[in-house]
C-alpha cells in the first residue's frame, strides 16, 4: 500500500516530468543533441554551473562543519539565534539574497569598495556566483552534519587523548572519519542545490555569455527564444551529469555505511 | 607504578565533587572505588587519568608529580563504561591506535604495531575478529577490545570506569573473573570504579568505599565487610540491621535492659549495627535482644524474620535457620556475634 503510493507519487512528481524532458529533447535527434552539447556557449555555461557549484559545496563543507561543531559543542549566549540564522537561506527568497549580495559586493558596495582597489572583482564574475551558491548551500551541510555530531560522545575524544593522541590527531583520525558519511551527504545536497540555483545567481552573475552565464539561465534564454528543444537539451545534459555525480556519491555512502555499520 | 593521591579537592562550578581525598595505591594492586552515584568515585578516577584537573591537591605516579602532565603525557590506560571504541576503525586498528599516534621517534614500525595488536587480541581471546568493526561485536567483545586498546600503550596505570556496567548479568560475571586473571598475569596497577559491591569484593585486592565526595574506608574485602568503620559502610556493603541503644559504663542497654554487649564508647545514646545473618539465638531473656516475630519470609537457604524489639519499639531483621519453628507472634531472643555502636545521627 505504502509502496504503491510512494511509486505512484514519485512517478507523478518526478518521473513523468523528467520523461517529458527526455521526450522533448529527443525531437532534436542525436546529431542535434550533440550540436547543442558541444556548442561553446553551452559548454561554458555548464562548466561555470558545475565548477562554481563544486567549489561552493567544498567551501560549505569546511565552514559548515565548523559551524555545526560550534553549535553542538559550545554553549554561549545567542547560540539559539545563530542556530536559527543557519536556516535563513532555506527560507529567504533567493532573489532577495542575490540582490543583497550584489549590493554588498558591487564596486561601490560595503565590501566591494575595499576589494576593488585590490583588483578583486566579485560581483558579475564567477567569484560572485560562488558566493551566492555558498550562501544557499550552507544550511544543507550544517543540518546534515549536526545531528551526527550530537551523537559523538565526548568519551571518544577522551579515549583518544588517553591513548596519547593530540588534538589534531583526534580531529583528523577519530572525529572526521566518523563524520565522513554525513559530510558527504551534506556535500551532495549543497552541490545539487547549487547546480540548480537560479534566483540568487542571476543578480550577482552579470550573465556574460562564456564568462558568467550559468546553465539554468541559458535554458531560460533559449526558452525566451522559443527554442524549446535547445532548452530541454541543455536541461537533459545537466540532468545526466547531476544524476551521475549523485549516483557516485551514493555508492560511496553505501560502501561506508556497510563498513562502519551505521544504524546498528 | 605506585599512585598517590594527596589532599585532592575538586569543584565543578562551585559544586564540590571531592573533599580533601588522599589515597595510596601500591604497584600491581587491583583497587576498587566503590560508592553510590554522586559519591565522587568517577571524578577521582578521572583525576588520576588527567581527564579532570584537581581544584587543589596533587596526584603522583611514583615520585613524579603527574598533576603537571597532560592526559596524553600521563600514559594511562582508560576503559570507559560505554567502550568508546572508534567505530570507523577495525578491531585491530582500534587496538593499534595508541601506538600509531606516537611521535615518529618512539613509534614502532607498522609491522610491529600489527604484531603487538594481534598479540593483545589473542590475549583478550578475540583472535579471528581483527577485521571486524565495533558495530559487529557484542558488548562483552567490545569491552575486551577497549581493554586491549588500553593495554597496547603499555600504560603505567590501568583505569576502568564501570567497565561492566553496560553488560548483562551473565557476561558481567564472566568478564569479572576474566579481568582478575588478566590482572594476575600482567600485574598492571589497576583501579576500577563500580557501584556493585559484589564486583568490588570479589575482584579487588583493596576496596575504597566512597560517599559524598569523601573516602569512608579503605581496606581488603574482608576488612570492609567484617569491620565496617562507619554507619555508611555498614549500610552500603552487605546487609545491616540497626537499633537505637544507650551506653552505660561501657555496656549496651535498651530501655532498662542490658544486652550483655560491651561497647567501647562514652556513655550516652548510640546506634547498634550488626549483620542480620551474623547472630546467635539464645534462650532466656537476660543479656540478649528479645522480640516478637511480626513477619517472616524465606530468603534462599535461610529464613528472615522481622522482630519487634521489646523496650525499643523498633523493627529489625535477623536471619535464622530455615527449619526454625518460629512463627508470627512467637518470641525470639538473640545476640549479635559481631556488632558496632556508632553515634546516633
Amino acid at each position: 500500500m505504502a509502496l504503491g503510493f510512494t511509486l505512484a507519487y514519485l512517478a507523478l512528481i518526478v518521473l513523468i516530468p523528467l520523461t517529458g524532458l527526455a521526450w522533448r529533447s529527443a525531437s532534436l535527434g542525436w546529431a542535434g543533441l550533440w550540436h547543442v552539447a558541444t556548442d561553446p556557449r553551452t559548454l561554458n555555461a555548464l562548466k561555470i554551473s558545475f565548477g562554481t557549484a563544486f567549489v561552493a559545496a567544498l567551501i560549505n563543507v569546511f565552514f559548515g562543519v565548523v559551524v555545526a561543531w560550534v553549535l553542538v559543542r559550545y554553549r554561549f549566549p545567542g547560540r539559539r539565534i545563530i542556530d536559527a540564522i543557519v536556516d535563513l537561506p532555506f527560507a529567504l527568497p533567493t532573489a532577495v539574497a542575490g540582490i543583497a549580495l550584489t549590493s554588498i559586493y558591487a564596486k561601490n558596495g560595503w565590501i566591494g569598495r575595499w576589494l576593488d582597489p585590490l583588483g578583486i572583482k566579485v560581483a558579475f564574475t564567477p567569484i560572485g556566483i560562488t558566493i551566492a551558491l555558498i550562501f544557499v548551500g550552507l544550511p544543507f551541510v550544517v543540518r546534515t552534519v549536526q545531528p551526527v555530531m550530537e551523537e559523538i560522545r565526548t568519551e571518544v575524544e577522551e579515549a583518544a587523548a588517553t591513548l596519547g593522541a593530540n588534538r589534531f590527531q583526534t580531529i583528523t583520525r577519530v572525529l572526521l572519519p566518523g563524520l565522513q558519511p554525513a559530510i558527504l551527504t551534506g556535500f551532495a545536497l549543497a552541490f545539487a542545490r547549487a547546480v540548480g540555483e537560479y534566483g540568487s545567481v542571476i543578480f550577482i552573475a552579470g550573465n556574460l555569455p562564456y564568462v558568467s552565464e550559468i546553465a539554468p539561465l541559458l535554458i531560460v534564454i533559449r526558452l525566451e527564444e522559443f527554442d524549446y528543444a535547445g532548452a530541454t537539451a541543455i536541461a537533459a545534459i545537466m540532468l545526466l551529469i547531476s544524476f551521475a555525480m549523485l549516483f557516485i556519491i551514493n555508492l560511496i555512502q553505501a560502501w561506508s555505511r556497510r563498513r562502519y555499520g551505521y544504524g546498528t | 607504578m605506585d599512585v598517590r593521591v594527596s589532599g585532592v579537592r575538586k569543584e565543578f562550578d562551585r559544586f564540590p565533587a571531592l573533599h580533601d581525598v588522599s589515597l595510596e595505591i601500591k604497584s600491581g594492586e587491583l583497587i576498587a572505588l566503590l560508592g553510590p552515584s554522586g559519591s565522587g568515585k568517577t571524578t577521582l578516577l578521572r583525576l588520576i587519568a588527567g581527564l579532570e584537573s584537581p581544584t587543589e591537591g596533587k596526584v603522583f605516579f611514583g615520585d613524579e608529580d603527574a598533576s603537571l602532565k597532560s592526559v596524553q603525557e600521563r600514559n594511562v590506560g582508560f576503559v570507559f563504561q560505554h567502550y568508546a571504541l572508534f567505530r570507523h576503525m577495525t578491531v585491530i586498528d582500534n587496538v593499534g591506535f595508541g601506538l600509531k599516534v606516537r611521535p615518529s621517534n618512539t613509534r614502532p614500525a607498522k609491522d610491529e604495531i600489527r604484531r603487538r595488536s594481534s598479540e593483545l587480541l589473542d590475549f583478550v581471546q578475540l583472535s579471528g575478529l581483527e577485521k571486524r568493526y565495533p558495530a559487529q561485536l557484542s558488548g562483552g567483545q567490545r569491552q575486551r577490545v577497549a581493554l586491549a586498546r588500553a593495554m597496547a600503550i603499555e600504560p603505567r596505570v590501568l583505569l576502568l570506569d564501570e567497565p561492566f556496567g553496560a553488560l548483562d548479568a551473565k557476561v558481567r560475571k564472566e568478564l569479572r573473573r576474566w579481568l582478575r586473571e588478566i590482572h594476575d598475569k600482567t600485574k598492571h596497577t589497576t583501579v576500577f570504579v563500580t557501584h556493585d559491591q559484589d564486583e568490588a569484593l570479589e575482584l579487588a585486592d583493596r576496596v575504597v568505599v566512597m560517599s559524598q565526595g569523601s573516602i569512608e574506608q579503605v581496606g581488603t574485602p574482608d576488612e570492609v565487610y567484617d569491620k565496617p568503620n562507619s554507619p555508611f559502610v555498614y549500610g552500603f556493603i552487605g546487609e545491616s540491621s540497626r537499633l537505637p541503644v544507650r551506653i552505660e559504663n561501657g555496656t549496651v542497654w535498651i530501655g532498662e535492659k542490658s544486652l550483655g554487649l560491651k561497647a567501647d564508647r562514652p556513655d550516652g545514646d548510640g546506634m547498634l549495627y550488626f549483620r542480620p545473618h551474623d547472630v546467635e539465638l539464645v534462650d532466656g531473656s537476660n543479656g540478649c535482644i528479645a522480640g516478637t516475630v511480626v513477619a517472616s519470609r524465606r530468603v534462599g537457604a535461610t529464613r528472615r524474620v522481622e522482630l519487634m524489639v521489646a523496650g525499643a519499639e523498633e523493627r529489625i531483621e535477623i536471619g535464622i535457620d530455615a527449619d526454625h519453628p518460629a512463627t508470627e507472634l512467637s518470641g525470639i531472643a538473640f545476640r549479635p556475634r559481631h556488632f558496632r555502636v556508632f553515634a546516633r545521627d
